[in-house]
């Protein structure tokens, strides 16, 4: 049986405990605010986009660990890439969240965020996982606002 | 120390037979994530005994029609079995008049209606609304509205840090303005136990109507409108062991009687045609379409459990389980307790350390344990604190030491997990 307990693994609670690129960036060109309104989870990004690139990508807020640590990990596996490259892994990571894309089976490129796919099995809180994605994808359409509710 | 095992004490006619109870509730048998069930969250919606569950069902089988419409029987007994639930929710809230009950979706509905059929008649420009710190969404919504549309402004009676409302600051809130006040009985969030008959008393030495939302209170506390003398009482039958999708609003029968309807269409009319409309008498001309004929006879079947098994006996015993569920949470070091009021009833809301309450409520449910995490749509209650959310723990008549026990070990867990 697949408990909550599978998806807190060590990975998840160290991004938790210690977030990696938090903060704000002094010369982003992208901004974007993510809500949950259903729990109150609330993060914003910053990024620095030259020529189609990622270059430096930021993120602070208050959510909660599945939140926090998905935020932190994708700001690290996304510094450096494309945006075409980050929106794949947006694509496949809410496919994962939401038990389309089997990362067991299938091919991705999620690397260690397929550690998420547990969420899955959480109804509740698959929006706590997606929320930073749909804010990283909500900055490169420079909309400023990204919600849960859509 | 508490005395422990409810288990192995005798019966004793002042306190409740637990066990026994529990058989009432079949849906406390399951197991989840393969361990029994420990339901805490009733204030967010309370279990429905089987014999609400049954009268629904006998209602479904052999009464069903629609009500006070048709002559043949069937539509005279499902009338007498509605009409008979408003009798019992009249007697459950001590009214004087079964025409003081008006039958609604719950409790935001009754609000709703309030607004709608009071506040848009009655209020304009520069009126003001005295609600409190403590309400719940659907307390501050709908008197927001109105202010938009009528120019009235929201005042806010504080509270100090336990949560409890400032009484003096309430009193000093009221000038010639003040047109109505909208006050909930019994904090969802909190669980704080306002005292609503000295606050029903001031509002009216001003010489102002009040509204009290009962949602959180219904299942705990005895409520005597007529002595209390509130002007209208609101609550939802799913907290009252009840089904959902129904509620009730008291009203005194001279404001429903000078109040607009709420909304329009069948069985709140007398008379109509294109020029004109003669509306019903009150309640039905608050009760337009077909109404929830099944769960408001379901809900009659749950006041009357609730009634046999006796509310002062419901409230000593969840009492027992929320100073017990106090004392255990207060001695884990990393548990904060937000709201500490001395009158509290059925609530334990906290916070395990710095761990956000949707992990501690994930990880509760591995154990069985089903708690509410969030901001309890009374957001501006989390900001008082400086938190966005906070776990809830809430207590029905069924629930038992035992599982204070479990909601203990289970946090000693969320603990374990985030080190």
């Amino acid at each position: 049986m697949a408990t909550a307990r599978a998806l807190y693994q060590e990975l998840i609670l160290d991004h938790n405990r210690k977030p990696r690129n938090f903060g704000v960036l002094a010369d982003a060109n992208r901004k974007a605010e993510g809500h949950n309104p259903v729990c109150g989870d609330h993060i914003s990004l910053s990024l620095h986009i030259d020529n189609g690139r990622i270059e430096n990508i930021a993120f602070q807020g208050q959510s909660c660990a599945i939140c926090k640590a998905s935020a932190s990990l994708m700001t690290g596996n996304v510094k450096g890439k494309t945006v075409d490259e980050a929106e794949t892994l947006i694509r496949e990571f809410r496919d994962m969240a939401t038990g389309k894309l089997d990362t067991r089976i299938q091919q991705h490129h999620l690397g260690r965020l397929s550690v998420f796919a547990g969420v899955s099995e959480l109804p509740s809180r698959v929006k706590c996982a997606i929320l930073p994605w749909h804010t990283l994808h909500a900055a490169f359409e420079s909309v400023e606002s990204a919600t849960t509710e859509k | 120390m508490i005395q422990r095992s409810i288990k192995n004490e005798p019966y004793r006619p002042d306190m409740l037979d637990v066990a026994r109870l529990r058989a009432d509730f079949p849906v406390l048998g399951r197991r989840i994530n393969g361990k029994p069930l420990a339901y805490l969250d009733s204030a967010a919606s309370a279990q429905m005994p089987l014999a609400a569950i049954e009268r629904m069902r006998r209602y479904q089988m052999e009464e069903h029609a629609n009500v006070h419409r048709g002559v043949h029987s069937l539509s005279e007994i499902a009338t007498a079995a509605y009409e008979d639930a408003r009798r019992k929710v009249r007697l459950f809230l001590g009214a004087r008049e079964d025409r003081e009950i008006v039958f609604v979706r719950g409790a935001t509905e009754a609000i709703n209606l309030v607004m709608h059929g009071y506040g848009r008649a009655f209020l304009g420009a520069g009126d003001e609304i005295v609600i409190s710190a403590l309400e719940h969404h659907s307390n501050i919504v709908p008197w927001q509205m109105l202010c938009r549309e009528k120019g009235a402004t929201l005042r806010v009676i504080p509270m100090n840090d336990a949560g409890e409302l400032l009484l003096d600051e309430y009193e000093k809130l009221f000038n010639a303005r003040t047109k109505f006040v909208a006050l909930a009985h019994v904090s969802n969030a909190l669980g704080t136990v306002n005292p609503i008959a000295d606050m029903i008393r001031t509002a009216h030495r001003h010489g102002v109507p009040i509204l009290i939302d009962g949602a959180q209170a219904a299942p705990h506390l005895q409520v005597d409108v007529q002595e209390l003398d509130c002007d209208f009482y609101a609550f939802s039958g799913h907290k009252v062991y009840g089904p959902t999708g129904i509620g009730a609003l008291y009203g005194k029968a001279a404001l429903l009687e000078k109040m607009q309807p709420y909304q329009g269409g069948g069985d709140m009319i007398l008379n109509v045609s294109f020029e004109h409309t003669d509306y019903n008498e009150i309640p039905f001309k608050f009760e337009a379409g077909t109404p929830a004929i099944a769960a408001a006879i379901g809900l009659g079947a749950a006041l009357d459990y609730v009634t046999a098994v006796g509310l002062p006996r419901i409230a000593a015993h969840e009492h027992q389980l929320l100073s017990y569920a106090t004392e255990l949470l207060t001695a884990i070091p990393e548990v904060r307790l937000i709201g500490t009021a001395r009158a509290k009833a059925g609530v334990i809301s906290f916070e395990v350390g710095d761990v956000h309450p949707h992990d501690v409520g994930t990880l509760l449910n591995d154990e069985g344990i089903a708690i509410r995490a969030g901001h309890h749509c009374a957001q501006p209650v989390m900001q008082c604190y400086g938190v966005a959310a906070t776990a809830r723990a809430s207590f029905g008549l069924y629930n038992t030491l035992a599982e204070v026990d479990a909601l203990a070990a289970g946090i000693h867990k969320v603990k374990k997990v985030f080190g």
